[in-house]
């Protein structure tokens, strides 16, 4: 990474030269690597799993774990923006659970798919405009607070609003299409991620409101003094995180053909956890779409793997926690190599 | 030096609560010139700086640009009216790249009908121009398309400099410049520093080190307790006056 520093011949000389060059070498791998890290920690699960499981790679199961992670890893990419804002969201599965509901009362007077899609989505960006407001300007320390009451707010909204208070059956035929059926052997749920993809990645990488997000989360302080409209930057960043957890709801109630207000019960957590363990920096500023993905990909496929193998469902929260560990000391690793980075630069001036 | 000051202050004053900060301090600064800014711990340097550079408002007197009374109420403002700031911990961004740094919060884009937030990054633009003036100033990076967070503190101060270089069109502001650094690497920044007065920018530089303003400074400011006590052209004949006059003792 740093090669061209350690390639000017002026820069240093003789033995110790050639230490620090090893030594740069060194820690400039060892940051790639860290990059690489959770593509290569996904890609030898799933050999040692297709090792110990022949099911694990047949179309069918491989069409379940796409349909089983969609959820995860559209929420997980609205959380991943607000991650990188140095914030966080728990209230996106309560949140994805009102979605349904109000998706729900709407199909009992109409079976528009697009009035149920459009209620969906709007409660979510709703909710999630309100965390972000109540959060700048409320002038809260930290978004913690806040998308914890909105949590407990929706998730009992949800309840009071559901007919019985528990799960209504029925989706328009357009919101089951997109939840349930396959076009070309791939769940359709798949290409609703590939499109969230699609434009956070267009959001993130080619947009002024991007580049201020990651602006936001490496610098708030400096951000306000280059004139970034920091407040407007993290509202956007929470309803947009919102909408995520609405188009959740749309492929959830579409997979199941219901709504309910117990839908993402702790989904929050997985989100959150997709995020790390795809390898984005808890601290804010670092992390791209990839990194949710990523993540979500490897829950799922640890929890579609320990299935097949009727492992029970408790290895499976240790084994997400045990990664979650990992990528959190593979983070603080990086900011170490990073300062060391910064000490053979200034060495090599 | 043209004749008239490019950034004039009028009997400033500027109160924090009972603190009375800054206590009728003008103070002219022209193109062309290097003005040193010195002071003691609570002199009233950063105060005086950070109310040109419109983090905070005077409570009286004015700041006049180009013999026009300014308002400068935002960094954007003042930033708009061309004065540039390099704060002391640089206000960089470490995620990001030199030349995301540069254009942070005033990127390049397009189409211009559609709120900022929403247009698109001329990226390749602002990479290269970004590019030639790291070039043209003699700054020496590791890589460019790096983040700023593997970059060494003079790389990192020198960064900063550049990206005020870059935008400003009338006085750039040095709060420290070198406080942080070594000998060499100081030594590059105030390379900058000359640069940018040659460019025809006012150049304010606040530091606690002699050495660079005499070598450096046209003209020095000493503030004390919020009052200018002094005015004169740093040399080494006068290098204890200056000294005196910063800390208050008898010449």
């Amino acid at each position: 990474m740093l090669a061209e520093a350690t390639r000017d011949p002026d820069a240093m000389s003789g033995t110790r030269a050639s230490e620090d060059r090893a030594g740069t070498a060194a820690v400039a791998l060892g940051l790639r690597l860290l990059s690489f890290g959770p593509i290569v920690i996904l890609a030898l699960l799933v050999l040692a799993i297709s090792l110990l499981t022949p099911n694990f790679l047949k179309p069918v199961n491989i069409g379940n774990i796409l349909a089983q992670t969609a959820v995860i890893a559209i929420v997980a990419m609205g959380q991943q923006l607000v991650i990188l804002t140095r914030g966080i969201d728990l209230s996106v599965g309560a949140n994805l659970a009102l979605a349904t509901v109000i998706g729900g009362l709407v199909f009992r007077v109409s079976d528009s798919a697009f009035l149920v899609i459009l209620a969906m989505l709007a409660t979510g960006t709703l909710v999630g405009f309100v965390n972000g407001a109540v959060y700048v300007f409320g002038r809260l320390p930290h978004p913690f607070i806040i998308t914890l009451a909105t949590l407990s707010i929706c998730r009992g909204l949800a309840l009071e609003l559901s007919i019985n208070h528990t799960t209504m059956r029925g989706m328009p035929a357009g919101v089951n299409y997109l939840g349930e059926t396959s076009s070309l052997g791939v769940p359709n749920s798949f290409f609703v991620v590939f499109g969230v993809a699609l434009l956070v990645l267009v959001m993130m990488k080619s947009m002024v409101w991007g580049r201020w997000t990651y602006a936001v989360g490496g610098n708030p302080k400096a951000a306000v003094e280059m004139g970034i409209p920091v407040k407007w930057v993290l509202v956007s960043t929470y309803a947009f995180a919102g909408l995520c957890a609405g188009i959740g709801a749309v492929v959830l109630s579409g997979r199941t053909g219901a709504s309910s207000p117990l839908y993402g019960n702790l989904l929050e957590l997985d989100t959150i956890a997709a995020v790390i363990i795809g390898g984005a920096s808890f601290l804010g500023g670092r992390g791209h779409l990839g990194h949710a993905l990523v993540g979500a990909l490897m829950i799922g496929v640890i929890r579609n793997a320990l299935n097949l193998l009727n492992v029970d469902v408790f290895y499976q929260m240790i084994a997400i926690g045990l990664i979650i560990v990992l990528a959190v000391e593979a983070d603080v690793l990086r900011n170490h190599l990073e300062g060391r980075a910064r000490t053979n630069q200034a060495r090599a001036q | 030096m043209s004749a008239a000051p490019v950034l004039s202050v009028r009997d400033g004053h500027k109160r924090f609560g009972a603190v009375h900060a800054l206590k009728g301090v003008s103070l002219d600064a022209y193109r062309g010139e290097v003005l040193a800014l010195l002071g003691d711990n609570g002199a009233g340097k950063s105060t005086l700086v950070r109310c040109i550079s419109g983090v905070h408002a005077l409570d009286e007197g004015e700041i006049r640009l180009d013999g026009d009374v300014a308002s400068l109420s935002t960094p954007a403002l003042a930033r708009g009216a061309g004065i540039e700031t390099v704060y002391q911990d640089l206000a960089l961004f470490d995620n990001l790249t030199p030349a995301q740094n540069f254009y942070c919060g005033r990127e390049l884009a397009f189409p211009k009908w559609l709120p900022r937030g929403l247009r698109f990054l001329r990226a390749r633009e602002m990479d290269r121009e970004a590019a030639s003036v790291i070039d043209r100033l003699k700054v020496r990076l590791p890589r460019f398309d790096a983040p700023v967070a593997l970059m060494s503190g003079g790389q990192r101060q020198a960064i900063a400099v550049a990206r005020a270089t870059v935008f400003a069109r009338k006085v750039v502001i040095l709060d420290e410049p070198t406080a942080a650094l070594g000998v060499r690497e100081s030594r590059k920044v105030l390379d900058l520093v000359r640069q940018l007065r040659d460019e025809g920018n006012a150049v304010i530089l606040i530091t606690h080190n002699m050495e660079h303003v005499i070598d450096l400074a046209d003209r020095a400011v000493v503030l004390r307790q919020g009052r200018k006590v002094g005015e004169l052209k740093p040399e080494r004949a006068n290098q204890q006056e200056l000294v005196s006059l910063i800390v208050g003792a008898e010449a």
